[in-house]
């Protein structure tokens, strides 16, 4: 007879693993970079290559020769970063800024802190935030759509919430701003930004995608742009001259890409569902006030970026219900 | 020229404020530790490993200068050195203590207990015992998940993955007892460090009647008092079926090692014997 | 929509596949061991001595205490010794070994098919009766039956659940004694009703068992205040907190038991021995034991005589097959791996689980991702990914503050981990430190 195997229960497992999670969100980002691909042509590709393969490159130099541990680059975590990372870059970027980003991503936000599940901030939208402060004219040139074969060389135009905050600070009114997308257009993707930002259509497949295979609860993206519509229609209503529309505010920027795919990263996330919701709500709102009050026309990884501060606090004070803190149903 | 002075002057203002305010605030604040304390603190090693008993370094010294009669206390990793001087600050009288090591009562090395189970969960000896009698047949042995290595804080025991036994580093070794407590076995033991760092001792706690001991593992104490009638001294007691050398009255003949027919019993730091043959004087593994 | 427990859970693969199998009795074998310690509580005291001849049923090991169970022979012969033997987990317990001679039962003994229905004894002697007949819970806690029926002084149980869910995958015991001894079963229930005095019981069952449903509920209806509750699939339902939640929509506050809320819960082995005990005179001697496993030739249920040696069981539903890596006592999610096979069938055996060899090996565990699906399935509302971090480092008080003794153990949380972190392993060893501390500090607050 055979070595029996000993260990305490359970004895069966569900078959989960960090890989069928990681490759799960790149799979849902699918239908948006195949979006930005249609608009952005070869551009996008080469950003979402570079960006990748800089990201896995890193994370693999630096387990390998800095903290000399097995390597844990076939996980899917940093190209799932580098994919995300990709998505928050105009498509025309240079390629030495691109390895800039991956490398603050993989080395200052994820592998400083101990690498995968130890990290504080979202990797993808720190390297953003430090990218967009750093590099701030090469990283809000956004080439217009439709510009399929060219990279670098592309004509750049602005976003529907830069031509937005720019038209409101010289006096005009909504109605007043000129070259805004149509809202077929909007939910397309057919407009300048990021390249994996503009496709609203596809970003939702992509989280009904998410939801079907429970790699993420439905809290913290309603709870994000739940939040931004409700504020958005209360200045709406108040004033439609000054401010824009809810739908506006969630088809342009990072709304849809930030809620859904930024916000609910596993790491930088709270644990429990109230937690959730208020971390949802905390990022619609810093998103909106940036958007609607701030010197910057998007919001969205500043909110991320703070509400990962404010995480552990989070955790901290809202905990799961407990069973049997209601007496009855 | 003008905004320097101002500048200047508002600061040392403000600086001059903040200091007396923190001045009274202190004197009003202020807890009165006896400084005996301190200096106590500043002779103890430092390392806080809680070896003494008391929540680190502080605690001892706090405890050790309120007590009347201290020769209850002691710090095990600064021994006899330390607590002389410590006695010397406080001007109190303190036990003279041989200084300890810690050695492992196992001998269930891959090769003399072989392993009949697969035991896969997590890697801690407190989780398996708690469930499982462990791999062997000897349900008293060591585990080898290494709890006692995770508890050491001053990098002297280490698994040796050929036996899957930890092992002391006895010049690392401070007898601090952190992995006597980690042991869910109650393998571990500290015992004097003896003259010339020779130790002799029973490397088996199992306490299932001979045949049963023997059956589960090679090395196993059979609890036969060989060793007990060889020994001159007394100092070898036969209890549960297993042997204990109290080592405050061994002499180091080394009669019991040779005489034990298991080779349960080891020795450390010996000069090899002359005359006896080979294979009486069983390799010493610590 | 069905009812069900209100927070978290899961859905492991059922792999019911000794379903379809009626139950069979099991040869009496020529030796059975029986532990002095089958329940929760104090190890019962042996009445008998080496050289002994006992009957089938015949008392062989005193209660000792009232959180205590007795033991009856389960065979006919003469004790051989009474000794400690290596039980599963490899630890020595005392048992006594009967040779078996014939199979000569106790005359007090009921054994004809009958049934019967009238119940005559008094509430009071019907708790006795089921104490002397050494009951103890047989979904596999094994706590002592007659001291969940003692409602203490000043506490009112207005409903009974009775426990049919069988949520553990693979095992079908309970499923087969609710479609061959339903009847049975209900005149259980309605003497468990007599004894605690309530009008209302429930009868929970998961719906992957509709034949279970439809034949209970067909018979219920010659029972007074006997409710068939259908539940959605969901496990841990069979836990009682969970089944309480899920029938009558009561939960348990922290630290309280079931009769806080007005309930005992019993599982549906318990009821049937409820019958045979009061009604026929009958100790707990035997049980149904489901034997299953992947690459098992026949999964199937018998009825084993307590103190039969796992390996005849085995042997009998078709040998251990040859990629045996793992034997379980009880199902996969919380059952115990057996260390060696010649460990006697218990009171709380309901099953034994053979898992092939790369079934058995849990895979390696990575970091923590955080990503809370632990959070989501705990059933206690607990932060598993949390107790398990203070428990490993033994931050105790904080493990206590998170409320680390209501968890169950029901093992959602290591099922669910997509990390595999060995993460009950931890909160067991943080619940095992910390339920010490508390008795601890209780027994000094007694001083």
């Amino acid at each position: 007879m055979n070595k029996l195997t000993i260990s305490p229960s359970p004895h069966v497992h569900g078959g989960d693993s960090v890989k069928r999670n990681m490759y799960g969100v790149i799979i849902a980002l699918l239908p948006a970079w195949a979006t930005s691909l249609w608009f952005f042509g070869l551009g996008a590709l080469a950003v979402t290559l570079i960006s990748v393969a800089s990201c896995v490159l890193i994370e693999f130099l630096i387990q390998k020769f800095v903290m000399k541990v097995k390597t844990t680059i076939c996980d899917g975590s940093a190209a799932l970063t580098g994919l995300i990372l990709a998505f928050n870059m105009p498509s025309n970027l240079p390629w030495w800024i691109i390895v800039i980003g991956a490398l603050v991503a993989i080395g200052v936000a994820k592998m400083t802190f101990g690498g995968l599940g130890q990290n504080i901030a979202n990797p993808a939208i720190l390297a953003r935030v430090f990218l967009l402060i750093s590099f701030p004219q090469q990283m809000t040139s956004w080439p217009k759509p439709g510009q399929l074969t060219s990279y670098a060389d592309a004509a750049t135009g602005a976003t529907p919430l830069g031509l937005m905050k720019e038209a409101l600070r010289d006096g005009k009114s909504v109605s007043e701003v000129a070259d805004l997308p149509s809202t077929t257009d909007l939910l397309l993707g057919n407009m300048g930004g990021s390249l994996g930002e503009v496709a609203a259509i596809a970003l939702l497949i992509g989280f009904v995608i998410l939801l079907v295979r429970r790699i993420i609860t439905w809290h913290i993206p309603v709870a994000v742009l739940g939040t931004i519509a409700v504020l958005s229609a209360i200045f709406y209503l108040a004033d439609p001259s000054a401010y824009p529309s809810p739908l506006f505010h969630l088809l342009t920027g990072g709304a849809l890409l930030g809620a859904i795919f930024m916000a609910t990263d596993y790491v930088t996330s709270p644990m429990s569902h109230s937690g959730m919701l208020v971390y949802g709500f905390g990022i619609g709102l810093l998103t909106f006030i940036i958007r609607t009050f701030g010197a910057y026309p998007e919001g969205m990884s500043f909110a991320i970026l703070i509400m990962n501060m404010l995480t552990p606090l989070i955790n901290t004070y809202f905990k799961p219900k407990r069973f049997g803190e209601v007496a009855t149903k | 020229m003008n905004v320097v002075l101002i500048t200047v002057i508002v600061l040392a203002l403000l600086g001059g404020v903040a200091s007396i305010i923190l001045y009274f605030v202190a004197q009003k604040f202020k807890v009165f530790e006896d400084p005996k304390i301190g200096e106590v603190e500043a002779v103890l090693p430092g390392a806080n490993c809680g070896g003494c008993g008391f929540p680190g370094c502080h605690g001892l010294a706090e405890a050790l200068s309120k007590a009347d009669d201290i020769s209850g206390m002691g710090c095990p990793v600064g021994g006899a050195e330390v607590m002389s001087k410590v006695a010397a600050i406080l001007g109190k009288e303190v036990a003279a203590s041989a200084p300890k090591v810690a050695v492992v009562r196992c001998n269930g090395t891959c090769a003399n207990r072989p392993r009949l189970l697969n035991y896969d969960g997590a890697r801690s000896c407190a989780i398996q015992s708690a469930h499982f009698a462990g791999e062997t047949g000897c349900s008293f042995g060591c585990l080898g998940c290494g709890d006692c290595v995770s508890a050491c804080t001053f990098g002297a025991l280490g698994m040796d993955p050929e036996t899957g036994l930890p092992v002391v580093d006895g010049d690392k070794c401070v007898a601090c007892g952190a992995c006597v407590k980690a042991c869910p076995k109650g393998i571990i033991e500290l015992r004097n460090k003896g003259p010339k760092d020779r130790r002799i001792w029973v490397s088996c706690v199992n306490k299932d009647k001979g045949a049963v001991a023997r059956k589960a593992c090679s090395a196993a104490c059979i609890g036969c008092g060989k060793c007990a009638k060889e020994c001159a001294f007394g100092a070898i007691t036969v209890e549960n079926n297993v042997a204990y050398i109290d080592f405050t009255k061994c002499k180091m003949c080394r009669k019991c090692v040779a005489a034990c027919p298991t080779h349960a019993i080891h020795e450390l730091n010996f000069p090899p014997r002359k005359a006896e043959p080979a294979e009486a004087a069983p390799e010493a593994r610590n | 929509m069905l009812k069900t427990f209100s927070i978290g859970g899961i859905h492991p693969a059922a792999n019911k596949l000794s379903a379809g199998s009626a139950i069979q009795a099991l040869p009496v074998p020529e030796v059975v061991k029986v532990p002095v310690a089958q329940h929760i509580g104090a190890p019962a005291q042996p009445v008998v001595a080496k050289g002994d001849s006992v009957k089938v049923g015949q008392l062989i090991a005193q209660s000792a205490g009232f959180v205590s169970a007795n033991v009856h022979s389960p065979v006919s012969g003469v004790v051989d010794k009474i000794e400690d033997f290596v039980d599963g987990n490899g630890y020595r317990k005392m048992a006594i070994v009967i040779k078996v001679e014939g199979d000569e039962w106790l005359e007090s003994i009921d054994r004809s098919a009958d049934i019967k229905r009238e119940i005559t004894l008094e509430p009071a002697d019907i708790v006795k009766k089921i104490g002397e007949m050494g009951l103890v819970g047989m979904g596999g806690a094994t706590f002592p039956s007659h001291v969940k029926l003692s409602v203490p002084q000043g506490k009112v149980c207005d409903a009974l659940i009775i426990n049919g869910v069988e949520c553990e995958p693979y095992l079908t015991s309970d499923h087969r004694l609710m479609l061959e001894k339903g009847e049975e079963i209900l005149i259980g229930v309605s003497i468990l009703m007599k004894a605690l005095n309530v009008a209302k019981a429930y009868v929970g069952i998961e719906n992957n068992k509709p034949d279970a449903i439809d034949h209970l509920t067909r018979l219920a209806a010659s029972f007074s205040g006997i409710t068939i509750q259908p539940l959605a699939l969901r496990y841990p339902q069979g836990g009682e907190k969970q089944l309480i939640d899920a029938c009558i929509g009561r939960q348990i506050p922290s630290g309280k038991l079931p009769i806080d809320v007005g309930a005992v819960v019993q599982n549906v082995g318990t009821a049937y021995a409820v019958y045979e005990a009061v009604q026929k005179n009958k100790p707990l001697i035997e049980r149904v034991v489901c034997v299953t496993g992947k690459t098992l030739a026949r999964p199937s249920n018998f009825l084993v005589r307590i103190g039969t040696p796992v390996e005849k069981v085995i042997e009998a539903a078709g040998g251990v097959p040859d990629d045996c890596g793992k034997v379980i006592g009880g199902g996969p999610m919380m059952g115990r791996a057996f260390t060696h096979l010649d460990v006697p069938v218990i009171k709380g055996t309901s099953g034994i689980l053979l898992m092939s060899k790369a079934e058995s090996q849990r895979a390696e565990p990575s970091n923590c991702i955080r990503c809370a699906k632990c959070v989501s399935v705990c059933p206690m509302g607990l932060e598993p990914f949390l107790l398990a971090k203070v428990s490993a480092k033994g931050l105790l008080d904080r493990a206590e503050a998170e409320h680390i003794m209501d968890c169950i153990e029901c093992g959602s949380c290591s099922f669910t981990c997509p990390s595999n972190r060995p993460l009950l392993d931890y909160i067991r060893l943080g619940k095992g430190k910390v339920g010490a501390i508390l008795r601890a500090r209780a027994a000094a607050a007694k001083k």
